[in-house]
């Protein structure tokens, strides 16, 4: 089932009647070639861009819930290409470039909508970083605009201007940024992995992983045993615990992130903007409420809830950026569980078991890395060899000292 | 959340700042190069009861943690020397 006019067209006059659904529901086969633990957004692409780059098949996707139920359906849904370090600005490239063709590949609407980004700053020294990631950012191909604070007044009027303690001076704008539909990114490439062949299998939990002499040969499930040549982990959230099964002892702590949402408004917010003086990014949904998000709780946790001193620190910096949004009423807050690394970059590496595979350590960045992570760990597991944008994401970099610190805040978990 | 200092009683979370898993707390032999990297970088990072490091900042006390990371429930502190 292809989407087109068309399709909607007749389906319209025929009462929608006649749409299936997405994917099949199979049950596990006894052996598969590859299995990827997952059925995130991650996950999905790994599988997808294994079938579509690579013509393997012969996969299942493992899912302990349903298919997108951890972090891609628990984010703020920003996309963007604004890194600075050689290693992430060359990846998020590559991802924003696949986000811009995602719709037509997939085949699906996933709402990406790129209505640009600005980062406001407030000194003197944040414009100059700014300036530097702006050219970081041209030099790689992508766009960069930096703004004054009057050009900033005439797109954002709605900031406040006025105060004195964290005065605007200008911002970097990155008009190829914006935000997409979260839980539809995964239900696009879970419906082109199924339709090229992928088991995509749900309520799968793996309660272990088999190794027998320094190689992987498969799984348990609390559906059965399951044999396969290549295993890839793509749990963040849950990667410790999954990891652990095979022996492993990874460079992750958990954490939390909240996200908090406001009623519907009418359009109101037509950018994503980010406050320089505290962690703070806000963008309006296509259902009208203000979607928006700060800093971490700072303590490992698998709660899914956050403590209330975050919620107070993302209010006073929201209210402190843009007074208007006082007037509305916060309609619903949630927490995400956040792989956090100790220099804040992800993991796409073989791990030392042989045919174990590892995609995590996203701490709160995973969702607009999401197609590029699949096209990378579907390169990586395909073919042995690490995708040359992913190069440096490597598992041993904190042994040898090859840190991706993208905020420069040094080598702890928590300060990313 | 309030977190027991073994000083000044239970606190507010805002008074205090995280530092990490207790496993900290037993450092590698000096020459032991994966032993500190293990010791830095890595963590066990257990989903329920875990120990961890916090530093009330009010009263300058380290305070080892014994709480659950899935519900948020706090059992116990002590002080780093008990603790040890």
């Amino acid at each position: 089932m292809r989407f087109n006019a068309l399709s909607v067209l007749r389906q319209g006059l025929a009462g929608n009647t006649g749409w299936r659904p997405h994917w099949r529901k199979p049950d596990p086969k006894p052996e598969y070639e590859m299995l990827i633990i997952g059925g995130g957004g991650h996950g999905l692409a790994t599988a997808y861009y294994l079938a579509k780059n690579h013509g393997l098949t012969n996969i299942a996707v493992l899912e302990k819930g349903y298919l997108g139920g951890g972090s891609i359906g628990r984010n703020t849904t920003i996309v963007r290409a604004n890194y600075f370090l050689p290693g992430n600005s060359e990846f998020y490239s590559h991802s924003l470039k696949l986000w811009e063709g995602l719709e037509a590949d997939l085949n699906y609407n996933v709402m990406h909508s790129q209505r640009g980004l600005i980062n406001i700053f407030h000194s003197d020294g944040q414009r100059d970083a700014a300036a530097r990631r702006g050219n970081a950012m041209l030099a790689q191909g992508d766009d960069a605009i930096l703004l004054g604070r009057e050009e900033v007044r005439e797109i954002l009027p709605y900031l406040d201007y006025d105060q004195a303690r964290f005065p605007i001076y200008g911002g970097l704008y990155h008009k190829r940024g914006g935000t997409a539909r979260h839980d539809a990114v995964a239900w696009g490439y879970a419906r082109g992995a199924d339709q090229r062949g992928v088991d995509l299998i749900e309520n799968c939990e793996v309660t272990g992983i088999s190794v027998d002499a320094g190689r992987v040969t498969g799984v348990t499930t609390t559906r059965g045993q399951i044999k396969a040549r290549k295993v890839g982990i793509v749990t963040a959230g849950r990667t410790s615990q999954v990891a652990a099964m095979a022996g492993l002892r990874l460079p992750i702590e958990s954490h939390i992130l909240q996200a908090f949402v406001t009623e519907g408004l009418k359009p109101c917010l037509d950018h994503v903007v980010t406050f320089g003086m505290g962690h703070f990014y806000i963008s309006q949904s296509d259902k009208g409420g203000l979607v928006f998000g700060g800093d971490l709780d700072f303590y490992a946790s698998y709660a899914a809830r956050g403590n209330l001193p975050g919620v107070e620190q993302v209010m006073e910096a929201g209210m402190t950026l843009m007074p208007m949004i006082g007037r509305a009423k916060m309609l619903r807050s949630w927490g995400g569980i956040m792989d956090m690394t100790p220099d804040g970059s992800p993991i796409i590496d073989r791990t030392p078991i042989d045919g174990l595979y590892l995609d995590a350590g996203w701490c709160y960045g995973g969702f607009k890395a999401v197609p590029a992570s699949g096209w990378c760990m579907a390169h990586l597991m395909a073919t042995d060899q690490p995708h040359p944008v992913a190069r440096r994401f490597r598992l041993d970099r904190f042994a040898t000292g090859d840190l991706l610190d993208e905020e420069g805040t040094g080598s702890q978990h928590n300060l990313h | 959340m309030r977190l027991p200092c073994p000083c000044c009683g239970w606190r507010d979370l805002r008074e205090f700042t995280y530092k990490g898993a207790a496993d900290m707390l037993h450092r590698p032999a000096l020459d032991d190069a994966s032993g500190w990297d293990d010791h830095l970088h890595n963590r066990t990072n257990p989903a329920g009861e875990t120990r961890d490091l916090w530093y009330h900042d009010p009263c300058g006390t380290w305070v080892c943690v014994t709480r659950d990371t899935v519900s948020h429930a706090v059992i116990s502190g002590a002080t780093l020397g008990e603790a040890r």
